[in-house]
């Protein structure tokens, strides 16, 4: 099917909410056919009124909350020890032949493996959460960050010795700014598994956030608040992602 | 200032897989001097201006500045890329200031020269525009005003126009020729361009390929007044042709 290409061209950004659209809409006939049992497909009403339910009594709010703060510990400790170690691999070949094995080892380990070692060692309080998420995104923001550095141009890092720069301010002043944007980016794309893992460090064990929510929904055959989970928990993604790009639409002109 | 390659010569990599790419330069430049090095690809011409840029070491022989040997890269020895190497996240004069601001120079007079450079490259309009903005031409008259900002004794300049349209490329000949001549800088011009190292350099290191070396000093000694004028007139004409036809024996007897 092709669409009239001039309603595309004066506005593309339509296409992405009529696929959405186009969702809802199949989702709403199925249900409204009574194809398929409610029990398995609750109608969007019903999701709605599922959502509502939970907002009012500050369920929703609660839980979001709870998730969105073990990712962010958890992803800010992986970010800012993963900066410096990436930077050290990227520009030191000793560092990197020293740790590059090791890391691409560990990277390929599951993350939700970990969580019985981490439930062993930490109890089911926050901290093998936060840890989780911290050992499911650092190897590859490190690994990331190492490759954004060993593709600064050598030209860059010449000139700036030749005009009478010094390896740290080289490091700060060439390498950081220059590799600025590909962080981010690395820290957008790692941010959704940190999401992912929350979800499944709560499905393990938890007394509140988006995760248990819907585990315990499915204890009650509660599909419409299972729903509302994943709804909520992709809005929440898209904005963080969202986020990430209005940071580096905004700091790095230059690289667009 | 006296800039000195004394048997110099560089051997990639070593054992069985040892290259022998440069073998026995020699050459001087002193103050004030424009002297170019031309050759073909593989002829090592770039190499040699790392080294005296001090990004690699020689495998034999003495590089030295005033007398003094040559160690590492340093602000003494600008050096301008063909191309890639302008900062893309900073503005124009935030890359002429660049290598000030790494020098530690207060802020007062790094402003002032920045102004003082764009100007003399003619970009004192284009000063907040990002090296995206430029054209390749503008792009490069930068590098040179970031090179020059650093107050280099010599100016190393590798291949500045190989990237450029031939029109602009013979604009920004012109434009370096009239630098130099305004600003007394010192400066060494790599280039495969026979014709604008004869049009630009006094003196012309002639090299050749497997290993590289110098086979050919010209000095030479034209009428500079009009560059345009220069590059038809006859007498430019017949020792560039010579030159070529000298060039092209080597390279047939080399490959």
């Amino acid at each position: 099917m092709r669409l009239p290409e001039r309603t595309v061209m004066r506005s593309p950004w339509l296409l992405g909410p009529l696929g959405i659209a186009v969702v809802l809409l199949a989702w709403s006939l199925i249900s409204l056919s009574g194809a398929v049992d409610p029990l398995f497909l609750p109608s969007p009403p019903a999701v709605l009124q599922a959502a509502g339910d939970q907002f009012r009594g500050g369920i929703l709010l609660a839980d979001a909350i709870a998730s969105i703060r073990r990712v962010f510990l958890g992803f800010a400790l992986s970010a800012a020890l993963a900066l410096p170690l990436g930077i050290a691999m990227g520009s030191n070949t000793l560092i990197c032949r020293l740790l590059e094995p090791l890391l691409g080892l560990i990277r390929y380990m599951p993350a939700p493996a970990f969580i019985p070692l981490l439930i062993i060692y930490f109890g089911l309080g926050e901290l093998p959460k936060v840890l989780l998420i911290f050992i499911g995104t650092f190897f590859f923001n490190t690994l990331m960050i190492m490759d954004a550095v060993k593709f600064v141009p050598r030209e860059l890092l010449e000139t700036a010795l030749t005009l009478g720069g010094r390896k740290l301010p080289i490091l700060t002043r060439v390498v950081a700014p220059y590799i600025a944007p590909q962080v981010i980016d690395a820290y957008r794309i790692n941010m959704a598994s940190a999401w992912n893992l929350v979800i499944v460090a709560e499905l393990v064990a938890a007394n509140e956030g988006l995760g248990k929510r819907i585990s315990l929904a499915q204890r009650f055959l509660r599909t419409d608040e299972i729903f509302v989970g994943l709804i909520v928990i992709g809005l929440i993604g898209l904005l963080i992602d969202l986020g990430f790009r209005a940071v580096l639409r905004r700091s790095c002109r230059w690289a667009s | 200032m006296h800039l000195s390659v004394s048997g110099v010569s560089k051997t990639f990599g070593d054992g069985r897989h040892a290259k022998l790419v440069l073998d026995d330069i020699n050459l001087s430049i002193d103050s004030g001097e424009f002297v170019a090095l031309v050759g073909s690809s593989g002829s090592g011409k770039s190499t040699v201006m790392r080294l005296i840029a001090g990004l690699e070491r020689p495998s034999t022989g003495v590089i030295a500045m005033d007398g003094k040997p040559v160690r590492g890269p340093g602000s003494d020895r600008g050096m301008v890329f063909q191309k890639y190497s302008l900062y893309p996240w900073m503005t124009a004069a935030q890359n002429v200031a660049f290598g000030m601001s790494l020098q530690g120079l207060p802020r007062a007079l790094v402003r002032e020269r920045t102004a003082y450079f764009l100007e003399v490259v003619g970009l004192q309009n284009d000063s907040r525009r990002l090296p995206k903005e430029l054209s390749g031409g503008m792009q490069q008259r930068v590098a040179i005003a970031r090179a020059l900002a650093a107050d280099p004794k010599v100016v190393l300049l590798d291949e500045p126009f190989g990237a450029l349209d031939l029109q602009i490329r013979e604009t920004m000949q012109e434009f370096l020729y009239e630098l130099w001549q305004r600003s007394g800088i010192t400066a060494l011009l790599i280039t495969h361009d026979l014709e604008e190292a004869l049009l630009l350099a006094q003196r012309v290191h002639i090299m050749a390929p497997s290993p590289g070396r110098i086979v050919r000093t010209v000095e030479a000694d034209l009428d500079r007044s009009n560059l345009a004028h220069l590059r038809m007139s006859p007498p430019f004409l017949e020792l560039r042709e010579e030159l070529v036809n000298s060039l092209r024996n080597l390279d047939a007897a080399a490959s």
